[in-house]
């Protein structure tokens, strides 16, 4: 039978997992009575739906349609005067959604609150640009990396990838290696695809050896041109193993055979 | 009308050596290989630091110059990304004859590490590389003996060798 | 015109000559002074820059996707490549991270040889910092002589853990090594000497008239621009507002020690080349602080969680239990709880913070590295308008990005 391979997450999965293992959680904390989140979670109102403090920081889980009023609360009234950082978790395979974070900093007070939510496959945020102007390149890096469309931002196009790029390469469905127009990208932009197959396909095998070429693996001191026969004679083979195992398990089979 | 002078080694005078112009015209070009600064990641450091005061690449004849036009060598030191891929290639095609390559660290020569989908998996599918340096990051004394290494190629070479022909023979 | 074909294709898409008298010039993405692969365009009104597009992206590498397809201790040296002229930073922010992921904490003599290596760390950036600062505004001098300070230091660090660049001198759960015999002196020797170097430095730029006239009131950003673009550590600094993370969130033993943090309130690249002066000195001092501590510790080097960490070599060797611990963390890797956390640490740079969202594989389900590099390429698009274009190069200089970490 053909091996189920999932393909909404391709990313790499433990091979073995326990049947009894179930994963603990980092501890959660209420937020305390009289401390400063205290005055953030109460000043922002009916707008939070779930907050805790993980890790020493504030989480507050909202509705993606408040993001600007909450974002916006926090930075006037709360004093978070600095966005650190912004970007996405895709849970499309799991519940259909995306999980964005913002990561906000008050200087004042040292205290940093990670305001989350979670948006469908093809609805899009409120740009917080107009309150955080270094949302600007990390909404920009989100949009490239999960394909999330920004409402009002100043100049939503790719970042990191190029212009030309087709896929968004942190999706789970997206695998490591690059799909098929990743893998020929620069080949076919300098050469153009009549070339693919004059300069071949990726090695992404990290042991790959070929005896035989003389173009990687000229010997010092023994250099020969392109394309020498390099072989003196000898026919191409294969990479031969020890024959001098310690325990040749491809002999043992019958000693195994009576142990049953 | 040729006047020879007789005595010329006795007055001081130089000897005179005979060789071939290929040997002349490679040791040249083989002291002086100018390398186009080229730094694209980690491996762009050390090829700093072999620049710098400790490792002193000028007593090789080696100047990094900024501009393809005036550069022999082109050390391509880091990762080469798929978006970065045409540059490289266009630098090396503005580079003037004769030129060379040399593909410095794991991440130009295979991909290395980066096995991933924005690296390129080894700079030869773009450039015909002469010299591959491996290490994460090599050296400086590495980055100084492939250099050694690509003199003693270009001493070898024969001089009038149509290099772009070649290499675009090599590589398509 | 160049004519385009297959071997030797033409790629020009932009049109320099615009009908309102501005040019467009393509600064990058190979440019001496571009501090790697950025990509500038700039529409210039004579000498005038009236808009810059920073273009980055020529360095990325998927190192967040790696992430997500490497164990937690595998993913550890690829974190060197990020900012690679400080990798300690970055693999001790990364061990951070997953450190408060798992709830556990580095033992003493681990946290002292830890924030040796980070100060150490900041010394060798800032003079790189230095070194191509001084380079690109043109003086070459300074160059030679901070790489030359530089490579002692890198002799230190290769000492100690055997590369010049790429350490991963910290793992996750403390230091794989203790310091060798004699290394302690070393670092005395040294930091005994630096501050003379420094000195030198100092003569030779904080008076100089060309230096003054090439930084002073070059790459202006107010304090509250400087928040709001994202900025972090010296480019914060350098802008008036006094916040160490160092000082203000204090990790490993940054709170038992006595150090300053230096704040400028000239909001240009003069001031913010002060300030990288005297972080230095700061550096110093603490190291000076940490030598006397390194001997009044426990030899213990790596933290006591073996269902996360592996034991000694020596248990391994002798006891069964802790080799069977030690098979099953190498083969499956290990796996933290579920849960979310967003680590910040201070690197040479400014903030580097790692958000990790673990589901309790071995895998990361998400890694942010959060790169004040990054933040501070954004800053560009502002602070370059209005400039001229002799000062591009200054800017770019002082606000010290590494695209390691901007492209990741």
């Amino acid at each position: 039978m053909r091996k189920y391979t999932p393909k909404d997450n391709v990313q790499a999965k433990a091979y073995y997992t326990d049947r009894f293992w179930a994963a603990p959680r980092v501890p959660r904390e209420a937020v305390e009575e009289g401390g400063h989140f205290e005055k953030v979670v109460s000043a922002l109102g009916e707008s939070v739906k779930e907050s805790y403090i993980e890790v020493g920081q504030l989480v507050l889980h909202i509705a993606s349609t408040d993001n600007f009023a909450v974002i916006k609360t926090l930075k006037e009234v709360c004093g978070y005067t600095q966005c650190s950082e912004q970007s996405a978790v895709d849970y499309l395979a799991r519940d259909g959604e995306f999980e964005l974070f913002y990561q906000l900093l008050n200087v004042h007070e040292a205290k940093r609150v990670r305001v989350v939510c979670r948006i469908k496959k093809n609805e899009a945020i409120e740009s917080i640009v107009p309150l955080f102007n270094s949302a600007n390149f990390a909404e920009r890096e989100m949009f490239d990396m999960f394909g999330i469309q920004v409402n009002n931002h100043p100049f939503l196009k790719r970042i990191l990838m190029p212009d030309d790029w087709e896929g968004h390469p942190l999706l789970k469905t997206y695998p490591l290696h690059g799909d098929e127009f990743a893998s020929w990208y620069e080949v076919d932009k300098i050469f153009g695809k009549e070339y693919r197959d004059v300069i071949g396909p990726e090695n992404r095998d990290p042991a790959h050896i070929d005896r035989y070429d003389t173009k990687r693996f000229a010997r010092v001191g023994y250099e020969v041109p392109f394309g020498t026969d390099i072989s003196e004679g000898e026919t191409e083979q294969s990479i031969e193993y020890s024959e001098t195992f310690m325990v040749n398990y491809n002999k043992s089979s019958k000693q195994l055979d009576k142990r049953k | 009308m040729a006047q020879h002078q007789v005595n010329y080694a006795s007055s001081a005078g130089l000897p005179i050596a005979l060789t071939s112009v290929d040997k002349l015209v490679n040791w040249g070009r083989s002291n002086s290989l100018w390398p186009l600064t080229y730094g694209l990641a980690c491996c762009a450091i050390e090829m700093m630091a072999s620049g710098a005061s400790r490792y002193d690449f000028d007593r090789m004849g080696t100047i990094f110059r900024a501009s393809p036009r005036q550069a022999d060598v082109m050390i391509l030191a880091g990762t080469l990304s798929k978006k970065h891929a045409e540059f490289a290639r266009r630098l090396y095609d503005q580079m003037t004859e004769p030129k060379w390559v040399i593909s410095m660290g794991s991440c130009a020569n295979t991909g290395g590490m980066f096995n991933t989908y924005a690296t390129v998996q080894g700079v030869d599918r773009i450039v015909p590389v002469d010299i591959y340096l491996p290490g994460c990051a090599p050296r400086p004394e590495t980055l100084q003996y492939a250099l050694m290494m690509l003199q003693k190629k270009i001493r070898k070479e024969s001089a009038n060798m149509k290099k772009n022909e070649k290499q675009n023979l090599r590589l398509v | 015109m160049q004519q385009p074909n297959k071997l030797t294709p033409f790629f020009e898409n932009l049109n320099f000559e615009r009908e309102n008298n501005t040019m467009v010039i393509n600064f990058g993405p190979q440019h001496p002074s571009a501090h790697g692969q950025l990509r500038l365009v700039l529409e210039l009104d004579g000498e005038l820059v009236t808009k810059a597009y920073p273009d980055i992206g020529y360095l990325h590498r998927g190192i967040e996707k790696m992430a997500e397809n490497m164990t937690y201790n595998e993913f550890l040296p690829t974190t060197d490549r990020l900012d690679y002229i400080a990798s300690t930073a970055n693999n001790y922010a990364y061990a951070l991270a997953v450190e408060k992921l798992l709830g556990i904490e580095a033992p003493r003599r681990a946290q002292v040889i830890r924030t040796m290596l980070l100060e150490l760390n900041r010394i060798i950036s800032h003079l790189f910092f230095l070194a191509t600062h001084a380079l690109d505004v043109g003086a070459m001098s300074v160059f030679l002589y901070a790489f030359r300070e530089r490579e002692f230091a890198m002799d230190l660090m290769e000492d100690y853990c055997g590369a010049r660049l790429t350490h991963s001198a910290v793992r996750i759960g403390g230091v794989p090594l203790d310091l060798p015999e004699g290394w302690v002196e070393k670092l005395a020797a040294y930091i005994a000497k630096l501050p003379e170097e420094i000195q030198t430095y100092e003569d030779l730029l904080t008076e100089n008239r060309i230096w003054k006239m090439r930084l002073e009131d070059v790459g202006v950003i107010s304090a509250e621009d400087a928040l709001n673009w994202g900025c972090t550590g010296p480019m914060l600094r350098g802008s008036g507002v006094k916040y160490d993370i160092r000082k203000e969130e204090p990790y490993e033993l940054y709170a038992e020690l006595d150090f300053d943090i230096p704040v400028s309130d000239r909001c240009d690249s003069y001031g913010r080349y002060r300030l990288y002066m005297e972080e230095m000195k700061e550096s110093i001092k603490i190291l000076k602080q940490l030598i006397p501590m390194y001997a009044q510790t426990e030899p213990q080097l790596m933290a006591h969680a073996p269902q996360y960490i592996s034991a000694p070599k020596e248990e391994i060797m002798t006891q069964n239990y802790a080799l069977m611990q030690h098979f099953v963390l190498v083969t499956q890797g290990m796996r933290p709880p579920k849960g979310e956390v967003y680590v910040p640490t201070e690197s040479p740079k400014g903030e580097l913070g790692f958000y990790i969202k673990s589901e309790g594989e071995p895998y990361a389900y998400r890694l942010k590295c959060r790169a004040p590099s990054f933040f501070h390429t954004g800053l560009l698009q502002e602070i370059l308008v209005g400039t001229y274009i002799a000062d591009v190069v200054t800017i770019i200089g002082s606000t010290n990005i590494v695209f390691g970490e901007v492209d990741r």
